[in-house]
């Protein structure tokens, strides 16, 4: 049903059909042609990158690429650090990590952010103020929340000495220097950047339900608690997993939120594979395994991401 | 009959806990309000603070004689790593790339949104499907290629630049971060104008045709003057992404005078020359974060749009 088709017939009559029909075969194809560049581009950059990447994986590129296949050596060693607990190869460093961080930060920004929504809806006065200020630190760069709480976390000047000075001089607080503790802190920052988001989604999410259905269930007497568990909660599912994805894929994709905050962590102990990455390929010259982990990396988006966007894609049939 | 339940039960529950209720409620309002605003605040006094009560201070507490010297010596003098020349350089590479990256990506959106909806063509959800996955890809599958890439371009710029006497900004650093952000920008800015246009009566661009308006006469005509909020949505996004952006910056403009903000305020925070002056460092922090932080203060709204239609809408 395309649009080109019901204008051509429209059209013709006003042009002579044969004079015009180099011209409008290039009227037809300039949609196409509008678009060509940026579908190459996208094309070429991003999944001819990709399949790039996936080669390298399987070469013995150290300092250089190097062109010759030698099979999947990057991922064996990857594999074997893997298991790699004693002393913790920084493979094994990486993904543990992951696994803390990525739990916390979605669980955490999930929680805090419905929490928060359900707050501000109670009818709010300075609703309108509240909100920006849950909602600002989203505007920052990573690298900008990385130094402010670094600062703010610093065992020596910041939070631990501002409460000794208080009074509480038994408070101990050096997470952001402690190799076993250091990725909560990333943890910390990481929620305070993006709850408020959450917490911005949930609230339209809450803003779309049907004021009807709550007054219903008032009305039949239900407390405002099992309102919120037996209604409301169910209704916000496709907030639940729209956030979700949102805060997957930004935890899968945190880097510079390490790199400002903790510098890597004492040992490279706050390491995510992200920074992984970055440090073999272009620090330590293991640029086979660098591309490996990227590749692992972008198996773990594809398979969060791709089942999501299939749905989104498909729920509007044309 | 059921009314009668409702004033019933808000008899038995008294005014008492009504009270307490909202007293909870505004006191954890108030509460979180504190802790989301705790490092900026934290981070803006200790800028105008003296280093000597920095170290002899209460973190929180206001500065006692508040001095802009950390602002002035963040701008103009501040070391990142071995040069001492201040921010101000980093801060104009930034402007310098954000501002033709999100043009140009923005108006590629534009078009390809138009395209995607007005001008449907048989693969077209395939297209855009591509597209859109790209928004989401770990840019670490993809930085390599990219380095090896620029590397060349760069030895091309060279080359010309020999050969020619002008290397038409091939190898420059700023060019290559334009370039870098306007192909891993188009996916998002597209999604924002296809999303858009869907819903713009497509009765209206029939009858345009009709008349004999051409492709882009409508384009001009009709869908841009009708695309402000979306534009500025798009621009929001775009500007504030890029300009946040840490991990292309670093890869391809990581050292010497071409970095943008984000790597230079890194690089100064870990300089460990010296003594480290917190309060310059803060300042320094303060002056990558104005930009975004403005634009959020004057555009909050349109800023929101433009995460949510990043996130909800597929």
């Amino acid at each position: 049903m395309s649009t080109v088709a019901t204008s051509q017939i429209k059209l013709t009559p006003e042009h002579a059909r044969p004079r015009a029909s180099v011209r409008s075969r290039l009227q037809d194809a300039l949609p196409k042609i509008v678009l060509a560049p940026s579908f190459a581009i996208t094309i070429v950059f991003v999944y001819g990158f990709i399949l790039w990447t996936i080669y390298l994986s399987f070469t013995n590129s150290k300092t250089f690429p190097s062109y010759a296949i030698t099979g999947s050596r990057a991922y064996q060693r990857l594999w074997g650090w893997t298991f790699d607990t004693d002393p913790p190869s920084s493979w094994y460093t990486s993904i543990t990590n992951m696994g803390i961080f990525g739990f916390l930060y979605i669980f955490i920004c999930l929680a805090l952010g419905l929490f928060l929504a359900i707050l501000l809806d109670q009818k709010i006065r300075g609703e309108g103020v509240l909100r920006p200020i849950y909602l600002y630190p989203m505007a920052l760069s990573f690298i900008v929340t990385g130094v402010a709480w670094k600062w703010f976390l610093d065992p020596g000047l910041g939070l631990e000495q501002t409460l000794h000075q208080w009074g509480w001089t038994s408070f101990h607080f050096d997470w952001i220097k402690n190799k076993d503790f250091v990725i909560y802190t990333v943890v910390i920052a990481g929620v305070w950047q993006a709850s408020g988001f959450i917490m911005a989604m949930f609230l339209a999410g809450l803003r779309g339900i049907d004021g009807e259905i709550m007054k219903a269930a008032q009305i039949d007497g239900a407390t405002t608690f099992q309102l919120y568990r037996r209604i409301v909660i169910p209704l916000l599912r496709p907030i639940f997993l729209s956030a979700f994805i949102v805060l997957a894929h930004l935890a899968i994709k945190s880097y510079d939120l390490v790199v400002a905050l903790t510098s890597g962590g004492p040992g490279g102990s706050a390491w995510l594979p992200s920074n992984f990455m970055y440090e073999y390929t272009f620090k330590r010259n293991e640029m086979a395994v660098g591309s490996a982990s990227a590749v692992i990396m972008l198996m773990t988006i594809i398979a969060i991401i791709v089942p999501y966007l299939y749905s989104e894609l498909r729920e509007k049939p044309r | 009959m059921s009314a009668v339940t409702t004033p019933a039960r808000q008899a038995s529950g008294g005014v008492n806990v009504k009270l307490i209720n909202r007293v909870v409620i505004y006191g954890l309002l108030a509460l979180f309000a504190l802790f989301y605003l705790m490092p900026l605040f934290v981070m803006l006094v200790t800028s105008f603070k003296t280093m000597e009560e920095i170290q002899n201070g209460n973190m929180l507490a206001l500065p006692q004689a508040p001095t802009f010297d950390p602002w002035i010596k963040a701008w103009s003098e501040v070391c990142s790593g071995l040069t001492c020349v201040g921010m101000k350089g980093y801060f104009w590479n930034s402007i310098k790339m954000v501002v033709p990256a999100v043009i140009i990506s923005t108006l590629l959106g534009a078009l390809n949104g138009y395209v995607l909806t007005k001008w449907r063509f048989r693969g077209a959800t395939l297209v855009f499907g591509l597209m859109l996955f790209a928004c989401f890809i770990p840019f670490q599958s993809v930085l390599l290629p990219m380095a090896t890439i620029l590397g060349s371009i760069g030895r091309f710029g060279v080359t010309l630049q020999n050969a020619t006497g002008t290397s038409f900004g091939l190898g420059n650093s700023t060019v290559n971060l334009v370039f870098v952000h306007v192909v891993y920008g188009i996916g998002f800015t597209t999604l924002f104008f296809r999303n858009y246009y869907e819903t713009f009566p497509t009765e209206l661009v029939k009858a345009a045709q009709v008349d004999g308006a051409s492709f882009f006469q409508i384009f001009r005509r009709i869908m841009l003057p009708n695309s402000l909020p979306i534009i500025v949505v798009t621009v929001i996004y775009q500007f504030t992404n890029i300009w946040n952006d840490f991990l292309f910056a670093s890869a391809y403009a990581g050292s010497g005078d071409v970095m943008p903000m984000t790597v230079a305020l890194n690089n100064v925070v870990n300089t460990s020359t010296g003594v480290v002056e917190y309060n310059v460092n803060m300042a320094a922090a303060m002056i990558a974060a104005l930009p975004t932080l403005l634009v959020y203060v004057l555009a909050g709204r349109y800023f929101v749009r433009g995460l949510m239609a990043g996130a909800v809408k597929g």
